[in-house]
């Protein structure tokens, strides 16, 4: 339980000082999982055996994995001038985590959002796995913790009122950022902190809030960094003045981990003007400048001749031969009607808008990073076993990062920008180029799938999914967490990372009889990583269409076929609501459709409604969206729909245009010109997004409007063309001039 | 070197660089303005729009010599002290900002689309290439017609 654990206030400088500050680590909160199938299966989910992610999803997983540290989860900190600074384990990179923490703490200790200052955490190593931002997880880990941390602290600030006034607690209340007494007396919460740090524990016990009572959390709420952003104040982690940081780039090789043999004209491009320094490192050679600018100039002069890389003969077309010869085959015989189809994803840039960035401090026996880290205590590892320095001389704060999608999760410049600072005795900013982000920067892998379903008089007998994917890097601190978690779990046995991934994340959400999916991992040594909703955008967007077919084939309505097979009334609300807002069914203009789409995991399910202009097959324009979430309890239901505007951006993206071509060992695009994220242009001029009144405890959302908007996109598009899309993304040409190698 | 003197954000600044020093890294790296961010280098993602003589420039094509005696003005430059600009204020509004770090650039196109236009329409709207890769388009549109309403 909650109860509070005083401690020394720390400042910025280190300093101790108990008077000025109430500082509350909250205890360990209880969590329970059901871990048996029969108690965890949707109630009315009659006819399909459960899959894993059924009975306990990733998110419970990580959850589970950081229990016996998310007692030290959260520092907040009730200052003198009645500011409430929380310090926060976790990466914000958009998803406005920051901003639904302050929310659950100004509710719990009744302050004005204002008056709350969110601070990412540097790393801490005693946290273990709790330090970790990925998995749509962080609101559903901080729900409790922040919730009790910040009422164990209204609890001690409201005994302090009682002493001073000699009231009994239990007849005072607290009030914007204040006690109030019944006669009307107030004290603002700054005023109390030096008592109420000395209280004695034993007298206090804090709850959190009834969510009934909720005024805040709930509530459609802006960003609390949004000011920050929109006048060009916000420090992202190359915004921040360090002093002597100078600019550093790499020049990187011609294909996929090739390394430096040789440089030929290093005393030329060391004479180049705002050249300081250069330096070989693992991964190219790195110039450390005056200007970026400058830098550019130098790294494009550098003549190298290299060694090769570990991926030189692969081009796409080996690649996705080797997918389809390592595709698992379904197994059961398709004696009834059927239905089978395969599908190929290319591999997809995370391509954030802040390239990979790092700025490092190393001097002798120390070092200080700070970078845009979703893991940072590997990071800090992997930091200090690059430098050669024990971990405890490293530290490294966390950034404000210019978004992620996953890519964040590793932190290939911070280790990079270390070495480069240590190699030239100096602090360095290090940025990546675009075209490196793009080319050396990791990437969704590609995957194939084979699917088979049969039925028969209006019953789906069995569905299998099979997917091969070249391997997705998980050695982030994730693939830990969640197989030592998995491995308990009773259907699931001993699992790789990626199939403990895979099992607590991807499930068939219709009734769909025998339901089997599997994945097949094909190693190649490429820069991965799990991208935003990880297997679920290809492998759930894939099983969408196949819902379609498969509807088509039994004669019914899209909208009706899923709700007959939905499992759960929870999930079939939020198609009737897209179905009924988006008017399903509307008669189209030739060229135009509208395409339906469903998903659920992490404890949310969502449906997307979509309107396709694919006049010209060739530029298909979505132009109206319709979006319904059920996530259990929003916190902030403007942040929500966010998160689900940019999830159906990204669905756009990559079914319809965006995706990555190999070539010998690198990938073509190197630019927003050549990989074709979405623009304005691209993007629908009417989204309605509508979020499910609260029901339960919170769900995952981050990741969660993926999957089902790749599936409306598709089934569009296969509607308003008459083709069905197999391939993705869709219009893949190569309608570029590569740049230079 | 050259030597080269004009003003950003009201400010007479005087610089000395090469000629040919992108805009955008003498703005960040020698006079500390950061709020134009670099997206790519090469006048394709947009995120470092900026303005010049209250035109939208994409200064990392810019060379810092076509400064020589003109007005850049940048996402700091924009609001009058604490007042913000009415776009910004649709910014905050319609909550546009997701990671937020191509917003600057978004606004200083919205911005400069909204002077030679009081109302833009969806196809003007359309025209604005800034990247966003938070997927923010339809705030974006949202929050110029919001702002095009109130100017």
């Amino acid at each position: 339980m909650g109860s509070p654990t005083p401690s020394s206030a720390r400042h910025e400088d280190g300093a101790v000082d108990r008077r000025r500050f109430l500082t509350v680590l909250v205890a360990a909160p209880t969590l329970t999982l059901a871990l048996s199938a029969e108690t965890a299966a949707p109630a009315d989910a009659s006819s399909s055996v459960p899959q894993p992610a059924d009975i306990m999803d990733a998110g419970d997983a990580l959850i589970l994995a950081g229990t016996p540290t998310a007692h030290l989860m959260l520092v907040l900190e009730v200052a003198e001038n009645g500011e409430v600074r929380v310090e926060l384990p976790r990466a914000e990179v958009g998803q406005g985590i920051t901003t639904a923490v302050a929310m659950l703490v100004a509710e719990e200790l009744d302050v004005p959002l204002g008056k709350v200052r969110v601070r990412l955490a540097d790393a801490r190593p005693e946290l273990l796995l709790s330090q970790l931002t990925g998995g749509s997880n962080s609101v559903r880990a901080l729900y409790d913790p922040v919730r009790k941390a910040a009422a164990a602290a209204r609890a001690r600030l409201v005994a302090a009122a009682g002493e001073l006034w000699d009231v009994p607690a239990g007849r005072l209340v607290t009030r914007g950022g204040a006690v109030v007494a019944p006669d009307g007396r107030r004290a603002a919460y700054g005023s109390l902190t030096t008592r109420a740090a000395k209280l004695p524990l034993s007298r206090l016990t804090a709850k959190p809030k009834p969510e009934s009572e909720h005024k805040l959390v709930g509530t459609p709420t802006s960003r609390v960094d949004a000011r920050a952003m929109v006048t060009g104040q916000l420090r992202y982690a190359l915004d921040i003045d360090v002093p002597g940081a100078k600019p550093a780039m790499v020049r990187r090789p011609p294909t996929i981990n090739g390394t430096v043999r040789l440089v030929k004209n290093e005393t030329a491009v060391r004479a180049m003007p705002g050249v300081i320094a250069l330096t070989v490192i693992p991964t190219g050679v790195a110039v450390v400048g005056e200007t970026f600018g400058q830098v550019m100039d130098a790294v494009e002069a550098l003549d190298v001749t290299w060694n090769a890389g570990t991926a030189d003969s692969l081009s796409d077309a080996g690649i996705r031969k080797r997918l389809r010869a390592a595709v698992l085959p379904p197994v059961v015989p398709p004696l009834t009607g059927h239905i089978e189809a395969e599908f190929d994803f290319a591999f997809v840039s995370h391509a954030p808008l802040e390239t990979n960035c790092a700025v490092a401090d190393v001097r002798k026996g120390r070092a200080e990073i700070w970078a845009g880290l979703k893991s940072p205590i590997l990071a800090r590892q992997e930091i200090a076993a690059a430098l050669g320095l024990p971990e405890r001389q490293v530290t490294v704060h966390v950034t404000q990062s210019g978004g992620s999608f996953g890519r964040k999760l590793f932190a290939d410049a911070a280790v990079e920008a270390a070495r480069i600072s240590k190699a030239v005795g100096r602090p360095v900013k290090l940025m990546w180029s675009r075209i490196d982000d793009m080319r050396h920067g990791r990437a969704r892998p590609a995957s194939h799938h084979k699917i088979r379903a049969t039925y028969t008089r209006g019953k789906v007998l069995t569905y299998e999914h099979r997917v091969a994917a070249v391997e997705t890097d998980f050695r982030h601190g994730v693939g830990e967490m969640l197989t030592a978690v998995a491995t308990r779990l009773p259907v699931a046995g001993n699992m790789s990372f990626a199939q403990a991934v895979f099992h607590l994340s991807v499930k068939v959400p219709y009734r769909f009889g025998v339901v089997t999916e599997l994945l097949k991992e094909v190693p190649l040594k490429m820069h991965t990583a799990s991208w935003r909703s990880v297997w679920s955008a290809n492998t759930r967007g894939a099983d969408e269409i196949i819902v379609d077919e498969l509807a088509a084939k039994m004669r019914k309505d899209p909208v009706e076929f899923r709700r007959e097979f939905l499992k759960t009334a929870r999930q079939r609300a939020v198609l009737d609501k897209v179905a009924k807002e988006g008017n399903w069914g509307r008669d189209m203009p030739a060229g135009f459709a509208q395409g339906v789409g469903f998903h659920d995991e992490y404890k949310s399910c969502t449906a997307c409604l979509v309107e396709i202009d694919a006049r010209n097959p060739k530029k298909p324009r979505v132009v109206k969206a319709v979006i319904a979430a059920d996530v259990g309890r929003p916190i902030n239901p403007r942040g929500l729909e966010a998160q689900l505007l940019g999830g159906l951006t990204d669905a756009i993206s990559t079914t319809l245009r965006a995706g990555l071509h190999i070539d010998r060992g690198l990938p073509l695009e190197g630019s927003y010109s050549q990989f074709h994220y979405a623009r304005q242009k691209d993007s629908p001029t009417d989204v309605q997004i509508f979020i499910m009144p609260a029901n339960g405890e919170p769900g995952g959302a981050g990741e969660l409007g993926v999957p089902a908007a790749v599936g409306a996109i598709a089934n569009a598009y296969a509607r308003a063309t008459g083709t069905r899309p197999r391939s993705f993304p869709i219009n893949f040409d190569v309608d570029f001039t590569p740049f230079p190698r | 070197m050259p030597r080269y003197t004009f003003s950003v954000n009201g400010r007479t600044v005087t610089v000395d660089a090469p000629a040919d020093l992108p805009l955008l890294w003498v703005l960040r790296d020698r006079l500390g303005v950061t709020g134009p961010k670099y997206g790519c280098g090469i006048d394709v993602c947009k995120a470092c729009t900026s303005h010049l003589d209250g035109k939208a420039i994409n200064p990392c094509v810019v060379p810092v010599s076509e400064a020589q005696g003109r007005e850049v003005t940048t996402i700091e430059g924009l609001a009058d002290g604490d007042k913000l600009h009415p776009v910004q204020e649709a910014w905050l509004e319609q909550d546009v900002a997701q990671c937020g770090y191509c917003q600057p650039g978004q606004i200083m196109a919205a911005v400069a689309l909204l002077r030679q236009t009081r109302n833009p329409t969806d196809a003007q709207i359309d025209a604005i290439e800034n990247v966003c890769r938070c997927g923010t388009y339809f705030r974006i549109r949202e929050a110029i017609k919001s702002a095009a309403a109130k100017m």
